[in-house]
């Protein structure tokens, strides 16, 4: 028997009175690069939060090829194939861009306590983060500081953390927020030769129509902490109360 | 260019200690010993300030158990002092490891606190159980004769003893850099920046902080030990708050990123304690001036200052 991927059932999350979701049972498909979209506030980071072991639901549970998702601390929770980016760039600024996905790789390996192991003559070690690096684009800035990297650049690094830890579900919050038009375009192609890989299933939260519209083949659509709507992207845009949600906010896009 | 001149730099400075005992008179190798046995000290606590981005206000309790391990062993046991410096690290290693499993879920200042105030209780038992600490007399007078391991060393004459501490810190110092170079350094300076970031990417961040404790702790231990058997004492002073000051003075003195920056500043510190101390014996006065004149000019220390005109020559 197959368990689905992704199996989320009845969650809620309440911070004192206030109630961020509330009921939320969704399904995400392994292959199906899905969104998740809704106005601010509608509980997509929070949602993110129950999905990563950063938060944990109030009621409900999160399943994930069948394990218990809700409960466990993040790092067991990336151990079972799920790693996510953040909304605010999250990586190690005054680590070298090769330092910054070692990091990920070592934790991916089990070889953090390898003591005796000097990290930076592990020729394994470097190709695998250097494959990695090329993958995004990324190689040529390898020695360079993090925290000295174009803001796009710093998108693109805390990407390749992510996918570091060879991940089976990528959650990415924003991945193109803050970037040039032209970034965005590379970031979209980019996910989307990564998505046709097969390797991994991607579950984004975007602001911008023309990356959700571009890349989704599966639409979750999150309104004051409720699911509103589900489905194709022609079937969002053709729904009329997913249109009055964003009361008169572009939901056509391209 | 720069690797060259860094291992040149080494290279004459380790043979410049192996000299030191036939070049300088003996209070001078007196001086060495104690820049040696504070400079391992400090370096081990860099450890988790530097690498791990833990300010520990309490290292004095795990250089004080060492050196209160070390004293009893030598005491009633009258052990080979090899075997000495063998055990008391572990001991000072266990403490850490019950203080930090309360410890390492704390960030900043409240990590500061809570070690501050666990250094003050293993100080308050050393000052008070006087029935097997020697209450705030310590312990004196305990014998150190053999080493150990077939090896003949005069431990009561100090140029033997420099060479033995010269060698133990100077393997010990490996042993630490090599755990800075290691895939485990790499995860605690990562953790240092952002600790969060490496638990989403699936390791245990609060148990590896407690690794980086323990053995931070076990090298304080093993440089507790040492200095109980270079003063011959160990007094309740040693697990004091005061003695935990010393080792953040001096890394902050010598650059906390860099490796050799708590030796350097060990250095500096006790050489300018033992240079004033001979003029004035209001010595905490003048050296705290010059310390506050070092941190407010030169943020990032010693070293950081090298690195400032090296940067400027190449």
């Amino acid at each position: 028997m197959s368990f689905p991927f992704l199996e989320v059932a009845n969650v809620t999350k309440s911070f004192g009175h206030f109630i961020a979701l509330r009921q939320i049972s969704l399904t995400v498909k392994e292959g199906q690069t899905t969104a998740l979209i809704g106005p601010n506030g509608a509980g997509k980071t929070t949602f993110y939060n129950l999905l990563s072991g950063r938060l944990q639901p109030s009621e409900g549970t999160v399943h994930f090829c069948g394990r218990p998702v809700s409960g466990q601390p993040p790092h067991k929770i990336n151990k079972m194939g799920i790693s996510r980016s953040f909304q605010i760039t999250n990586i190690f600024s005054e680590l070298t861009v090769l330092e910054n996905v070692l990091v990920a790789l070592i934790a991916h390996l089990g070889q953090g306590l390898h003591f005796w192991q000097i990290v930076h003559r592990d020729k394994q070690l470097a190709s695998r983060g250097m494959a990695m690096l090329e993958r995004l684009g990324l190689s040529a800035l390898a020695g360079s500081r993090a925290g000295t990297l174009s803001y796009g650049d710093k998108r693109l690094l805390e990407l390749a953390i992510v996918l570091a830890t060879e991940p089976k579900l990528v959650l990415l919050d924003e991945p193109t927020a803050g970037m040039t038009p032209e970034e965005t375009h590379a970031v979209i192609r980019l996910l989307r030769s990564l998505a046709d890989e097969g390797k991994y299933t991607f579950l984004i939260t975007e602001h911008d129509m023309n990356v959700v519209f571009g890349l989704a083949e599966h639409i979750f659509v999150f309104h004051r902490g409720e699911l509103l709507a589900e489905g194709t992207g022609e079937q969002i845009k053709a729904n009329p109360e997913v249109r009055s949600a964003y009361l008169g906010e572009e939901v056509e896009g391209c | 260019m720069r690797k060259k001149l860094q291992l040149g730099t080494l290279l004459l400075l380790a043979v410049g200690l192996v000299l030191l005992p036939k070049l300088s008179p003996f209070f001078i190798v007196f001086v060495a010993t104690e820049i040696l046995i504070l400079g391992l000290f400090a370096t081990s606590f860099n450890l988790m300030f530097g690498y791990c981005g833990l300010l520990s206000f309490g290292h004095g309790a795990f250089f004080g158990t060492g050196a209160y391990v070390a004293g009893l062993l030598l005491q009633h046991l009258q052990w080979d002092f090899f075997w000495v410096l063998a055990v008391a690290p572990l001991a000072a290693a266990l403490v850490a490891t019950l203080i930090g499993c309360l410890c390492v879920r704390l960030n900043e200042v409240y990590f500061s606190m809570l070690t501050l105030a666990f250094g003050m209780m293993i100080f308050a038992i050393a000052h008070q159980w006087r029935s097997v600490t020697g209450g705030s007399d310590g312990l004196a007078g305990f014998p150190l004769t053999r080493v150990g391991l077939g090896l003949d060393l005069v431990l009561a004459n100090p140029f033997h003893f420099y060479y033995l501490t010269l060698v133990i810190v100077g393997l010990s110092l490996a042993a630490i850099y090599t755990l800075t170079i290691s895939p485990f350094g790499l995860i605690l300076r990562a953790m240092r920046e952002n600790s969060e970031r490496v638990a989403f990417a699936g390791i245990p961040a609060n148990r590896y902080r407690l690794y980086g404790f323990i053995l931070s702790g076990l090298f304080s231990g093993l440089a507790g030990a040492l200095f109980a058997a270079f003063s011959r004492v160990a007094v309740p002073e040693m697990a004091h708050w005061t003695q935990s000051a010393e080792p953040i003075l001096m890394t902050i003195l010598g650059g906390s990123q860099f490796f050799f920056g708590p030796l350097a500043g060990a250095a500096v510190f006790l050489g300018l304690k033992t240079l004033i101390t001979s003029y004035t014996s209001e010595w905490m006065i003048y050296l705290g001036i010059i310390l506050l004149g070092m941190v407010l000019f030169l943020p990032k220390g010693i070293f950081g200052l090298f690195e400032r005109w090296l940067g400027g020559r190449t």
